[in-house]
């Protein structure tokens, strides 16, 4: 770990797994506002499209916002 | 910040928590919840669980995991009794006193009641327990009276419905929930009850419960089995009465969403200054109570650096086989026009207008990416003029 000192886990050698347990999802779209190159939504239902289970550490703050989020909590997030 | 209280174990409270570890909080953090349940969703309460799709395992928050990984001491089961503002402290009901140096409440709302002692018959549908007692009593020919045609009672209508009872649905209003989303589209809602076979009666005034169903005030009594109250709700602050802190409809809070120096308020609770919208709002949404908890979070841990809390407002509502969703404040508005779809086939998107402003977007059964675009309009606060008035013929 490179310690950023931020104490939110930013370091590199961090990976990240998302899961979306999609029967809970509610359609709002808060992920993709928040993450548009990790979630997306289908077109005809507005249900939660995971575009990226391992996303890039640049993106890490973003997915754990959209964890938080959610209002449907069917987003996981998995950090090691 | 040594000790953070959190009161308020739902999702404002969690996602408020939640925020502050993120952030890098280290100190103590106690989340006092009067429920005797791990942090659960309340939407599902009156969809799934109601209908019975979904058991009870379904319905926490987080993974037993990720909860434990928050490391809060957490107090559940014991309810906040009072608030010493100087002395920085939190009562309990068990006689505990927990010292604070950062508070955020978050306490929700109770359902309104009527009078009457309808005993068993009488529901309201706010906690897991409620939705479970008035799922083991509903089914076919069971006959429910919903008493009150908003977002909660159309739903569980339209869910009871689904089980096979036999649905009254009483509204006091000439048509449901016209000062929330405007009389047309409150009558597609209706005509919706009407295709399921709920019996909607509008413009009746509901007296009592009484052990053989709703007693109106004219006197008629509507026989039923089950009764279900949702006529609202009351922010529950009755352990804030004497703190000190300004007790309106709410907590009051200012555009930070703070109640007092290191105390905020979030979720269904508070009442704040939206500066986006330029006026006071309590908002009874899902997204609101996450979104208000991590705002009150961050402004909490970095008082230098604060925010006013000044989101979209965003709900959404199932009801039969479409969904409703609805961005920004449409109460109060002054005009409704539908610019895309046909309201008839439960297909369209409905902009609202406010002074000279757009207010917020409510759509059914339309693409993502339009309603993201026209709650865009409402987050840029566009023009009325601008973004629908070239959309619209005359009186539409
Ligand atoms: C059946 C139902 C369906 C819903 N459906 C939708 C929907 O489809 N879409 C939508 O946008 N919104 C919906 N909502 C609204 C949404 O659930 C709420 O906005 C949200 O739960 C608010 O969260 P909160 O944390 O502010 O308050 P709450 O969820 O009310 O949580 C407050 C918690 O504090 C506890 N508490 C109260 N007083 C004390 C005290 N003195 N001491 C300790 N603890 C206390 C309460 O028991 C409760 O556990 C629904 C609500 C219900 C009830
Ligand atoms: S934020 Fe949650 S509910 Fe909304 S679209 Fe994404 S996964 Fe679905």
């Amino acid at each position: 770990m490179s310690g950023g000192g931020e104490g939110s886990g930013e370091g590199k050698g961090v990976t990240m797994r998302v899961e979306v347990d999609v029967p809970k999802c509610v359609a709002s779209g808060q992920c993709v506002m928040i993450a548009p190159d990790v979630f997306d939504q289908r077109e005809e239902d507005g249900i939660v499209v995971l575009l990226d289970e391992q996303p890039a550490s640049e993106l890490h703050a973003d997915v754990r916002e959209s964890a938080v989020v959610c209002p449907a909590a069917a987003i996981r997030v998995v950090e090691k | 910040m040594k000790h953070v209280v959190v009161v308020g174990g739902s999702a404002a409270g969690l996602a408020a928590a939640e925020t502050l570890r993120r952030e890098g909080y280290e100190g103590t953090l106690t989340l006092i919840g009067d429920e005797p349940y791990h942090p659960y969703d309340r939407p599902p309460l009156s969809k799934q669980i109601l209908g019975g799709q979904w058991e009870p395992d379904r319905v926490p928050l987080r993974a037993p995991a990720d909860l434990d990984a928050l490391g809060l001491e957490l107090r559940l089961g014991v309810a906040a009794t009072g608030l010493d503002l100087a002395g920085r402290t939190v009562a309990l009901a068990d006689g505990a006193r927990v010292p604070y140096d950062g508070l955020v409440i978050a306490t929700g709302v109770r359902p309104r009641r009527l009078p009457g002692d309808g005993g068993e018959r009488a529901h309201v549908l706010r906690t897991l327990d409620d939705a479970l007692a008035l799922r083991d009593r509903l089914g076919p020919g069971r006959r429910l009276a919903v008493v009150g045609a908003g977002f909660l009672g159309a739903e569980a209508a339209a869910v009871a419905r689904g089980l096979g009872a036999e649905v009254t649905l009483l509204e006091p209003a000439p048509v449901p929930l016209a000062p929330a989303v405007g009389e047309r589209v409150g009558r597609m809602l209706s005509q919706a009850h009407h295709d399921h076979g709920v019996d909607l009666r509008t413009g009746v005034a509901v007296a009592e419960v009484t052990d053989g169903g709703v007693r109106l005030t004219d006197g008629t009594l509507v026989e039923a089995d089950e009764v279900l109250v949702a006529i609202g709700s009351v922010p529950n602050t009755g352990w804030l009465e004497g703190s000190g802190l300004t007790l309106g409809d709410g907590l009051e809070c200012d555009e930070y969403s703070a109640a007092a120096p290191d105390v905020y308020g979030a979720g269904d609770v508070a009442r704040w200054h939206n500066p986006l919208f330029g006026t006071a709002m309590r908002i009874e949404h899902r997204t609101n109570a996450t979104e208000q908890g991590m705002a009150v979070a961050r402004n909490l841990l970095r008082p230098d650096e604060r925010r006013p809390f000044a989101p979209v407002p965003y709900f959404w509502s199932d009801q039969y086989d479409f969904r409703i969703q609805a961005h920004g404040y449409l109460r109060g508005h002054e005009e409704v026009a539908v610019v895309e779809g046909e309201l008839a086939e439960r297909k369209f998107l409905a902009v609202y207008r406010s002074g000279d402003r757009v207010a917020g977007v409510l759509a059914v059964g339309m693409p993502p990416k339009a309603v993201r675009t026209w709650r865009q309009a409402v987050a840029t606060r566009a023009a009325w003029r601008d973004a629908v008035g070239e959309l619209l013929p005359e009186g539409a």
